[in-house]
This record gives structure tokens, sequence and C-alpha cells, in this order.
């Protein structure tokens, strides 16, 4: 104790150059100032540039006319529209191909991650080949791969490919009837979400109940015949108000239907089958980064090879699995602005287009920067969420 | 009772008997790895209908039926596309990526000056493979040459203007050539770039690590098109009237600003796996900052992370592909532009060009894959937890 009193009664201060104290000070103020400098030089370049450019700066142009087409519009738009609505649709564009994408590429990347865990000899090197290939090559190249190579050379709409359900594949893209909601649709929208509920409620009781005493009761099967059967109770109850707009051959082009454009149809399977190559690898790493003991001890417990991946590996295993995943899931969701090369109206091209008609390229950069980190945000704040409820809940 | 002397040793090693007979050779193999159980054989007839569908046709296209050589698009279309193939023939042109290999390899630069971007091809390659094998000493001599000297070299040997070399401007630059220039120098910039960067989000000055973290988090969060419209849009704006930057260097700009990014979170994580006595060790030594960082921590944290560091990698050389979209014309956008030559235009030609463009990629991908496991394996001190 004595000691280091006097230590710190009588510090031995060496020169104050040495001091990290004042050194980090000086080091902070010399980056502040020339951060300062710097971004004013450039504040006052983008002025001037600006000024001798005539483009007034600020967000007023959103509300021009837009002027250009865009081929695929979730929401209502027209050349006559706003720039802003422009932007606002490709924003939603890149959010459709984000999500079906992010879908399909977890169920690819699942199965091929488990296929590479397989006792099965072949499928284990299927699965290693999907990988090594996507794994190597660009993203883009899969989307031109799929866009130039595949899709571009299917047969012209008069020789379209007659697919099973009344759906066409052709150049043009792909058909499948459209559901056409009658009167009284509504109703099976309603029984539906009852359904959902119910065997929310049912799961609840059930669990409650096995905790309690000990007895199982039958969820999955309940919960498929409310899910499934009191919307179909409604749409018999309710008179069969559901028909189908079915895609007709007519002399040179299909008409009718649901067109999924082959722009879509090819990012949305390049960037499935890009990012399910690195979902399955996050997969396999989560699997075997189980300790084997778990097993070992599930099954000294006397649960069978179903039961211990349930309820032993997968619970333990997702744990690993989701922050990586999540990356995977921002990654997909950036790549999609990929469309721009093939000509798919996401939120960098609508963006771009606006861009370019305008010059009002500073607005047009923040726009696209703050949309996509957003879009980050969003997506990291569900995967946070689902990764808390997944995450290791300690005593 | 009469004694006995029951034991018994056995004096000599019993013979190894052979496996047995269920347990060897190539039908046990398959008894194991095939058809296991019931579900595993419904796997393996499934799989076998999978590579029986599959692998024929590849093979059929991109061998079998392939056109090899030839002078134009007839060769590799049917009579009904106006060329001497039957109907219904399916095969690789790649004749067409022979006629355009020049094209491929190093775009529209002068064909009499080829020889330039060949010669720093050798000298990159003479460079690289010494420096790959660690049994050859002088590393960092070998590093100094690679990193520093060679990039000067090339940068005049590629652009001339001196020596008597004839000016080649970069908009003449194209495929091969300014896909591995781009991420040759991408690499040598975002290393040291991403370690500076890492070390500034884990210092103790407040300004200074918040400086990082908005820089890291921001790109990390926008996609590398919108970097690269960034350099591309906005960097001209930012610089006083008259002073043009190069197109490709401004593709190098956002090529290494994004990578750096991505480095220096992969090398912040080898820098937490450091145990913090390792820090005290170095600060008890009286070691300065740099020093602390450069003899002891980094060494370390850096050879942790030797996967990710190839991942990123890996990930820019893909990432290069993109310069296409700010219409700079690397591989793959060589490829792409000569899909619209009418004298090559056939159904095959766009799939034909795009596996030789994917082959590619996968080739030099895959190598450093393969070269970062087996530097993984060297450094493996067993330290490892």
């Amino acid at each position: 104790m004595a000691s280091q009193e006097i230590l710190r009664e009588e510090p031995s201060r060496g020169s104050f150059v040495n001091d990290p104290k004042v050194r980090s000070l000086f080091f902070q103020t010399l980056v502040v100032v020339l951060l300062f400098g710097a971004v004013w030089w450039i504040v006052q370049n983008v002025i001037d540039n600006l000024q001798r450019l005539h483009i007034a700066s600020g967000f007023q142009f959103l509300r021009g006319r837009a002027g250009f087409d865009i081929s695929d519009t979730p929401i209502a738009y027209t050349s006559d529209s706003t720039y802003g609505r422009a932007i606002i649709v490709g924003l939603l564009n890149t959010i459709i191909v984000a999500v079906a994408g992010i879908i399909t590429a977890t169920i690819i990347g699942f199965v091929i991650g488990i296929g590479r865990l397989s006792q099965n000899w072949l499928i284990r090197k299927i699965c290693t080949v999907y990988v090594e290939i996507f794994r190597n090559i660009p993203p883009l190249l899969v989307i031109f791969f799929w866009y130039s190579g595949v899709l571009a050379v299917l047969p012209a709409p008069r020789e379209s490919f007659h697919l099973p359900f009344g759906s066409y594949l052709n150049q043009r893209g792909f058909y499948f009837p459209r559901a056409v909601w009658g009167d009284g649709s509504w109703l099976i929208l309603v029984a539906l979400v009852v359904g959902i509920a119910m065997a929310w409620f049912v799961r609840r009781a059930a669990r409650q109940r096995q905790m309690a005493t000990g007895q199982q009761f039958p969820v999955l099967w309940t919960s498929i015949a409310l899910i499934v059967g009191l919307p179909l109770l409604a749409y018999v109850l309710s008179g069969f108000p559901l028909s189908f707009d079915f895609p007709k051959q007519s002399t040179f082009n299909l008409t009718g239907g649901f067109q999924v454009k082959p722009e879509f149809l090819s990012l949305y399977l390049a960037l499935s089958c890009y990012t399910a190559a690195f979902i399955a690898e996050i997969v396999r790493a989560g699997i075997r980064g189980v300790n084997k003991g778990q097993t070992e001890a599930a099954s000294a417990l006397g649960l069978r090879s179903g039961p211990t991946l349930r309820l032993v590996v997968v619970p333990q295993a997702m744990r690993i699995v989701i922050p990586p995943l999540t990356s995977q899931y921002l990654n997909l969701t950036k790549n999609s602005s990929l469309a721009i090369a093939i000509g798919y109206p996401d939120l960098t091209a609508t963006a771009g287009t606006v861009l370019n008609q305008t010059g009002q390229a500073v607005e047009g950069v923040l726009i696209m920067m703050v949309a996509y980190l957003l879009l980050s945000l969003v997506t990291s704040a569900v995967m946070n969420v689902v990764n808390a409820r997944m995450a290791l809940v300690e005593r | 009772m009469q004694e006995h002397d029951t034991s018994w040793v056995r004096t000599e090693m019993a013979l190894a008997q052979p496996a047995p007979t269920s347990e060897r050779g190539p039908v046990a193999w398959a008894r194991k790895n095939l058809v296991g159980s019931v579900g595993d054989t419904v796997l393996t007839v499934l799989g076998i209908a999978i590579v029986a569908w599959i692998l024929p046709q590849v093979l059929s296209w991109a061998f079998i039926n392939a056109q090899w050589t030839g002078p134009d698009r007839t060769v590799c279309a049917t009579v009904a596309q106006g060329g001497i193939q039957p109907d219904g023939w399916s095969g690789a042109c790649w004749a067409f990526v022979n006629a355009k290999f020049g094209q491929f390899m190093f775009g529209t630069y002068p064909v009499e000056e080829r020889w330039r971007p060949i010669l720093v091809a050798i000298l990159f390659v003479a460079l690289l493979v010494p420096m790959l094998m660690p049994r050859l000493p002088r590393k960092g001599l070998n590093a100094i040459l690679l990193f520093l000297v060679l990039p000067i070299v090339s940068f005049f040997l590629l652009i001339g203007g001196v020596f008597g070399l004839p000016h080649v401007e970069t908009s003449r630059w194209g495929g091969l050539l300014v896909t591995l220039s781009l991420s040759f120098v991408g690499i040598a910039v975002s290393l040291p770039l991403g370690t500076v960067l890492a070390l500034g989000r884990r210092s103790k000055m407040p300004i200074i690590k918040t400086l990082c973290v908005i820089f890291i988090e921001t790109v990390r969060g926008i996609p590398l098109i919108t970097v690269l419209f960034f350099v591309s849009v906005m960097l001209p704006l930012f610089l006083p009237e008259g002073v043009t930057f190069d197109k490709f260097l401004r593709a190098l700009i956002g090529v290494s600003l994004f990578a750096a990014a991505y480095m220096a979170e992969v090398v912040r994580g080898g820098l937490q796996a450091i145990p913090k006595g390792q820090y005290e060790g170095a600060d008890s030594l009286g070691l300065g900052y740099w020093q602390k960082m450069g003899l002891i921590v980094l060494p370390q944290a850096l050879k942790l992370v030797i996967p990710g560091i190839v991942n990123t990698f890996i990930g820019m050389f893909k990432d290069t592909s993109l310069v296409l979209i700010i219409s700079m014309f690397d591989l793959l956008g060589v490829v792409k532009q000569n899909f619209s030559d009418a004298n090559w235009a056939t159904p095959q030609t766009a799939k034909s060009g795009l596996v030789f463009a994917a082959f590619v990629f996968w080739l030099f991908c895959f190598g450093m894959s393969r070269y970062s496991m087996y530097t993984e394996r060297r450094l493996d001190t067993g330290y490892k937890r």
C-alpha cells in the first residue's frame, strides 16, 4: 500500500512529448484538422462544379416528371410519374428479388450443406462439385450465364415449352396461370389467418400440457388440418370464388396469365445458386461445429436419430450458423444491384437512370447509399431477433 | 483339488489376419458408402440419375460436339441458322474463343505492343512463384520486388510514353490484363490499408475510432456498384475544374477502398483473438505502439486469419468483373462485348464465351483457395485453440 501511495504522489513523468495522452490528443486534433480541410476543399469544389454545370442541389428534382418507362412495376407507374416514384419502384423491385432469392438460396443451401455431410459418397461429391463451382466464379458471370446462355436461347413464343399446370416457358419469360379472386374470397383469407392463429394456440396448449402431464398431442397434424382445412371450408362455403386466368397461345405471343420476365428470372436464379454455395458451407461448418458428444449423449438418453437432429443438433448448429447466414443475406441483397447489367429495374438501375437524366449525382448516390444501408440495417435487425431467440440460455 | 497352472502367456505375436471380406474391397466400400440403408440407396439412385442426366450433356456439349476451329459463325450455326452444322446440333463454339483469344487476354491493346503485357506477366510469375514457395530464401527482397518494384515497372511498361515505348491509353486495356492488374493492385493496397483501418477501429483514440467505424460500416453496407458509381460520378465533382482522373485509376480506387473495408473486419477478428497477455507482454518490454503491433501482435493475428484474408482476395478478384458496369472491359466485359459481333453471333456463342470466362475465373479462385489451405496447414503451430 505504502509504496503505491508514493508512486501515485510522485509520478515519474518524462518529457511530455512521450506522454500517451498528449500524443493521442495531438494526433486526433491533427486528423480532425486535416479531415475538415479536405471536406471543406471538396465541398468548395462540388459547389464550384455544380454552379459551372448549372445543377441546383437539393431534392426538389424528385418531384419532376420521370419520362422513362420501367419494365417491371409492382406499383402503378407510367412515364408521367415522378422521379421519386421511379426510385420507389426500383427499391420495391430490389426487395422483391432479394426476398425471393434469400428464401430459395436458404433452401438450396441447406440441402447442399447437409448433402456435403451425407454418409453417401456420391451425394457428398455432387454437393462438393456444386459448391466448388459456384463459389469460385463471379456472380455477374452466373447472371449472364442464365440470361444470355440459357434463357435467351429458349424457343420463341410460338414454340414455347408447355409445362404442367398450364404454364409456359419461352424466351420472353415464364408464364403461369394467375389467380383471379372473385367476390367473397376475403373469407378465405380470414379463414387462413384464423387457422394459423388457432394452430399457434394449439401448439402452446399442447406444450403446456406436455410440460405438466407428459402427455403428447399430435400438434403437426392438427395444425395442418387447421391451416389447410379452414380456408378450404371457406372456399366451399363462399361458393368457389377462385378462378384462374390461363396464359393462351396466340400467333406471336402468349396472352393472359402471369408473366415472369427473363431479367427477373435470371437474376433470381443466379443469386439463389451463387449464394446457396456459400450458405451450404456455413451450414456444413455449423453442423460440424456441434460437439460429437452431444449426439452421443442424445442417443444415450434413448433419442432416435430424428429427434436427436431436431432437438439437439440443429438448435446448437443454428447458433453457429445464423451470424454468417445474416451476412450472406446482406451480400445477396447487395449483389442484387448487379441487375443493372441485364436491365432489371432495381434500385441501382432506376436511381442510375434518374442520376443520368437529372445530373443530380450527389443526391442520386446519396439516395442509393442510404437505401442500401437501410435495407442492410433492417435485415440485420430481423436476423438479430432470430439470433436472440436461438441464443444460448445460460443459467 | 489339485492345483494346475492354467495361466498361459503367448510369447510370439499373433499373425495379422486380413480384415473380414465384408470390411474390405470395393464391394464393402460401396456397401458402406452407397447402399448403407434404404434411404441411402434411394439417394444413390437419385445421385446416379443426376450424374447420368448432366454429365453426358456437358461432355458432349463441351468436347464431343464442340467446334474447335473455324473462320466465322458458320461453323457454329446449324443449317437453319445459316451455318454448316446439322439441325438440332448443340455444341460449344470454341472456335469463337480461339478467334477472340487475343482480345480476351489484352482487350484492344495494340497487337504489335502485346509483348509488353506478356513481359509483365512473365515478370509477375517469376516473382510470384518463389514468393509462394516457402522453402526459397530472401522473402523480404522478393516481397519488395513483387509489391513495390513490379507495380512501378509494370506501370511504365504498360502505359509507355517513356524509353521510346509508344503510349497506350488505359481505355485500350482490356480482358484478363485489366482483371489481373485491378485485383493485384487491389490486393497490394487493401491488405495494408485494411490493417491500418482495423488498428484504427481498435484504437483508444475516440475520434480515430469513430472515423474508422463509420468508413468500414458504410462501405460494407453498400454494394460495390454503388461505390464504383461513387468514384466514377462523384470524384470528378470533388476535384477542381480541369483535374481529371483516369477511369482505370478511379476503378482501382473504388475496388481498393471496398476491399479494404472488408479486410479491416477480417484483421480485426484476428486482433481480437490474440490474448491480452501478448499486448501486456509487449508493453512490459517497453515496446512502442508500432513496435508492439508490428513485432508481436500483427504477425500472430494475420497468421490466424489467413483463410479470411484469402477469402477477401477471392471475393475481390471476382468483384473486379463489376467494372464492366462503369464501361470498362475486364475479362467478362470483353467476352460480353464480343457477343454482339455479327461475325460470330450464334445461339452457342454466348454460352461458350461465358463458360470460358468462368473457367478462367474458377482457375484463379480455386488456386487461391487451395494455396490458402496449404499455408494454413503449414503455419499451424499447434497453438491454435
